[in-house]
């Protein structure tokens, strides 16, 4: 007869000494792992709860601004630089590994309206109040340096306009930058009066932006309530799109080059692709006052948002609602914000003098992780995705607390829409049948579109 | 680029680690979903492929088997002829311990096998590393014993004593006692949910869950004292065997059973299942062991028995150990297909009685209580060979078994995630019976009801006898319904004339009105 029986021998299944290597073996017969689904799913739940335990989004301020923080820009080519501009004048140059100043650029009169880094990080361009706009040269900040004391710079150039100036933008490939005022002009570094100006109907312009993707493209808003398209190869504008009120602020999409996100006084943001611009793409609904600044991520899958009601809010591209809100009691009415160029953190700049530095995901570890950490987290995060839409998840996932201000305001606005659709539901149905056209939500606030 | 050769060995065993058929995308028309779902089910594809490759090559150990010379079957040889057979090590795992005092003795194994729990019927209890032959505790605890098993570790097992549950420590210690439930007579242990669930003489269900001490669900069955009680390792669902024979399978979220099943023509007395949840298999008193297809309920074969079996089990692999009077009957592969004939036979020494059988997991062993002691013996091709480290492990090391408990702690299920198809957790519903908003509705109309009072009936000098006799033969023969039946048809003609006069819909505004 022919008989085996199973004998395992302790060496081939334990280790000798504790150095070495702990020897773990798998099985991966679905019947020796019985209810994977409820214990995925019990994964899942803890983990969700663990975000919430972790979820420590505020790392630091940048305080040593003695007005509120009007304007910021990125430095594209450095992940430490921040420049902030202030209502007194004051213009910074921050590092934000050690929150603080590297550099001062004294000069501005009143307040800094706009402030721009050109894309190879050498030249930053801001403009101001007092009619001017000023060119200046970044220092070269190295690592460990910001101990040095705090530099002054003095500005390369001076350009002098007759109105004050309300934006700037720099070009993304060559040294040409744009600002908004009266109008919209194009200048060069080395001439003194604009090269080019555009205008069309009488307004104020009040941002500009350029399209990171498509050098000669940019985008601008003015108080009429429109948002304009033009190309510097061209000298008429492109096209005008006038809604129903002002935009404050437009973000370029970096990964979709045609794509861009209007932030609007009426509390949304409108993502719209400027080929097609009879309709809106996406209308983005949370905030409850006016939006004042939009920022996208470098990864083009998120922005960030600063309002008038106090939080900064992150949605997703193409989600119709935030998937984080940010406050804090101290600070107060959000004018900038900007996503960092690692994607991981969000800067907004704020009425109360301060410049809050926050994780873009609340409860990231941040650091080197070991290889098993980040294994762990890419694993929960799977689990996550796969179990959000049940209840349990869904509900401790969503929840965050909101001040009382905001959460009435939003309960009010709710009830207003609420009885609004309402009324027209029923109005529709007492009317002729046909007699009362349904217009859709994202060409609603769209009042006409011009070229 | 994938070699063919392998793909006939690897293709059956493909079908083993998919969970469910390939969803087919071609409907949809929307494009990014249809992408997304393509992608994710290659995946699975790819990932199903690696696993039947990972069980081809990487596995470390093989599993045991016992072939017969031509002439000869495997059932004619003995204990004695498979120890020559087999080396050292195996030898020592087949062994006796006479303990003729202390009563029938039930045993148990912990869920990797190394530590086995024996308790006597008059209060011997103890836990011994079985392949080692160490004696990690030893108690005497003065009373009847009926059941035991072990909790999460071996660090902790729960006796069924004469009056309630006991929970002692790996000293022997006695940790808990649960003077909740009275007179316990079984014993059972869910591992993912940490539940011990138990039964007792007058026929309670009892769950309590061990890591917090929280009394889960108590359900009296009304089928009087319940002796058979049985876990389904697949879906966490107990299987109770009545005296009538009837098995129904019970959830500690339903106080009533979700299935009962007539199993036999007397008393069920054991109940077992197959650890992939798809077959069980129970034996009753009319000396049948009947076979069941659990996932579609239905019966699958009925074999017949000579004595009224004690205990049955299946192993890891598929065997199935039968226990009646003082021989062990191991059939293979008789779930598939009605086998005629057994595989392992066992006779015990001075015919003692069995009690209690149970397969050790991961070894091809079989550990058998009876009045006169407790007996192992081989059985090749009961175990399986490979372990999961992260599921049960033999070797556990101290540090293993501190880091296993809280991991095992942290991923422990919830008592309502217990459900007869553990597929379905998470899946769309495509058929619900109500909408949630019709579901409120019904409930607050529910409520309504409840909370107005029964309208007394009023039945003073109402009630005479002869009233109450000529209603009986009415009901008798059948007059009453007619009269019924001829005023409802009445009802519905004249409905249906009044819907008749309404041929043109009513507008919208005014459908509200309309009755």
């Amino acid at each position: 007869m022919k008989v085996r029986v199973i004998s395992r021998s302790e060496e081939a299944f334990t280790r000798e000494r504790s150095q070495d290597v702990t020897k773990v073996f798998r099985n991966l017969d679905p019947r020796l792992h019985p209810m994977e689904r409820a214990q995925e799913y019990t994964r899942a739940l803890n983990a969700v709860k663990l975000d919430k335990i972790f979820a420590k989004p505020f790392i630091g301020a940048l305080s040593d601004h003695r007005d509120g923080v009007s304007c910021m820009a990125k430095n594209p080519s450095r992940l430490n630089c921040l420049v902030s501009g202030a209502m007194d004048g004051d213009v910074r140059l921050w590092d934000l590994a050690y929150r603080k100043t590297v550099a001062e650029f004294p000069g501005h009169n009143g307040a800094v309206r706009g402030v721009s880094i050109s894309s190879d990080g050498d030249f930053l361009v801001t403009c101001g109040d007092d009619c001017t706009a000023r060119l200046w040269e970044l220092p070269a900040a190295e690592i460990g340096e910001v101990s040095g004391g705090v530099k002054h710079c003095e500005p390369v150039m001076v350009f002098q306009d007759k109105n004050s100036f309300r934006a700037v933008d720099h070009q993304w490939e060559k040294k040409v930058f744009a600002t908004a005022g009266a109008n919209v002009s194009v200048w060069d570094y080395n001439r003194s009066e604009a090269m080019t100006s555009f205008s069309w109907g009488s307004e104020t312009v009040v941002s500009v932006k350029f399209d990171p993707a498509e050098p000669d493209v940019f985008v601008t808003t003015g108080s009429d309530r429109s948002i304009c398209l033009y190309d510097l190869r061209m000298n008429t504008p492109l096209r005008k799109l006038v809604m129903q009120t002002r935009t404050n602020a437009v973000a370029w999409n970096p990964r979709e080059p045609f794509n861009f996100t209007a932030a609007n006084e009426d509390c949304n943001c409108y993502t719209y692709d400027m080929r097609k611009l009879k309709f809106a793409k996406c209308i983005h609904k949370d905030h409850v006052s006016a939006v004042m600044d939009v920022d996208f991520s470098p990864t083009g899958r998120e922005f960030v948002t600063g309002s008038y009601d106090r939080t900064v809010r992150i949605f997703s591209y193409n989600g119709g609602h935030s998937r984080e809100i940010y406050h804090t009691k101290r600070m107060q009415r959000v004018f900038s914000v900007r996503f960092s160029g690692d994607a991981t953190y969000v800067m907004s700049g704020s009425d109360d003098t301060n410049i809050r530095l926050w994780k873009a995901k609340a409860s990231e570890q941040l650091g080197v992780l070991l290889p098993r950490e980040r294994a762990k987290h890419e694993y929960l995060d799977a689990v996550k995705q796969r179990y959000k839409h049940l209840d349990e998840v869904k509900r401790i996932d969503r929840h965050r607390q909101l001040p009382k201000a905001v959460f009435k305001a939003k309960k009010l606005r709710q009830e207003m829409t609420e009885a609004a659709r309402k009324k027209e539901s029923r109005k529709r149905a007492h009317s002729a049948p046909g007699s009362m056209p349904r217009e859709a939500a994202r060409k609603k606030r769209i009042v006409a579109e011009l070229e | 680029p994938q070699s063919n050769e392998n793909t006939d060995t690897i293709k059956p065993k493909i079908r083993k680690y998919n969970r469910g058929e390939r969803l087919s995308v071609k409907g949809l028309k929307d494009k990014k979903l249809k992408s997304q779902l393509k992608t994710k089910e290659d995946l699975f594809e790819k990932s199903a492929l690696t696993a039947a490759k990972v069980e081809q090559w990487l596995l470390p150990s093989e599993g045991g088997a016992l072939e017969a010379d031509d002439g000869e079957n495997t059932y004619d040889y003995t204990q004695e002829d498979i120890v020559k057979n087999v080396d050292i090590s195996s030898a020592h795992k087949a062994f006796d311990l006479r303990l003729p005092d202390l009563g029938p003795y039930t045993i148990d194994y912990t869920h990797s096998g190394r530590y086995a729990l024996i308790g006597g019927r008059k209060g011997h209890l103890a836990v011994i590393d079985w392949k080692t032959k160490y004696l990690m505790m030893e108690t005497q605890v003065k009373e009847t014993t009926r059941d035991i098993k072990f909790l999460h570790n071996e660090q902790f097992f729960a006796a069924a004593q004469s009056k309630y549950i006991y929970i002692y420590d790996k000293k022997g210690a006695e940790v808990h006692c649960l003077k909740e439930f009275v007179a316990p007579l079984k014993l059972e242990f869910l591992r993912h949910h940490f539940l011990l669930v138990s039964t007792n003489k007058a026929g309670v269900l009892h769950y309590q869950d061990t890591s917090t001490g929280q009394i889960v669900a108590n359900y009296s069955t009304r089928l009087g004292p319940c002796r058979v009680l049985r876990a389904n390792p697949y879906n966490a669902v107990v299987s109770l065997g009545h005296s009538n024979g009837t098995v129904t399978l019970w959830t500690p979220n339903m106080g009533t059973p979700l299935v009962r099943m007539l199993c036999h023509r007397g008393a069920v007395t054991s109940t077992a299942f197959d650890m992939g949840g798809s077959y069980m298999v129970t034996a009753g008193a009319d000396a049948r062991i009947k076979v069941w297809d659990i996932r579609k309920m239905q019966a699958l074969h009925s074999y017949m028995a000579f004595q009224s079996t004690k205990s049955l089990d299946v192993s890891q692999k598929g065997l199935l150990a039968v226990g009646s009077g003082s021989t062990i009957e191991i059939w293979k592969d008789a779930f598939q297909v009605k086998q005629e004939k057994p595989y392992m036979k066992h006779r015990l020494f001075q015919n003692s009685t069995i009690q209690d059988l149970s397969f050790c997991p991961y070894e091809d062993v079989v550990g058998i209580g009876h009045t006169g002691g407790v007996t192992s013996i081989l059985v090749p091709g009961s175990g399986e060979p490979n372990f999961d480290s992260f599921v049960a492990n033999p070797f556990q090391t101290v540090k293993q078994r501190h880091e296993a408990e809280v991991h095992a702690l942290l991923d422990k299920l919830q008592p309502q995630t217990i459900m007869l198809d553990p597929q379905k957790f998470g899946a769309v519903d495509k058929n619900p019976r109500k909408n949630l908003r019709e579901q409120e509705e019904e409930e607050d109309e529910s409520k309504k009801i409840q909370g107005q009072k029964k309208a007394k009936r009023k039945t003073k000098g109402r009630n005479k006898v002869g009233k109450r006799m000529a209603k009986k033969q009415l009901e008798a023969f059948g007059t009453k319904r007619s009269i019924i039946r001829e005023q409802q048809q009445q009802q519905k003609q004249t409905k249906g004339a009044l819907v008749k006069e309404r041929e043109e819909p009513l507008p919208r505004a005014l459908e509200r009105f309309a009755s």
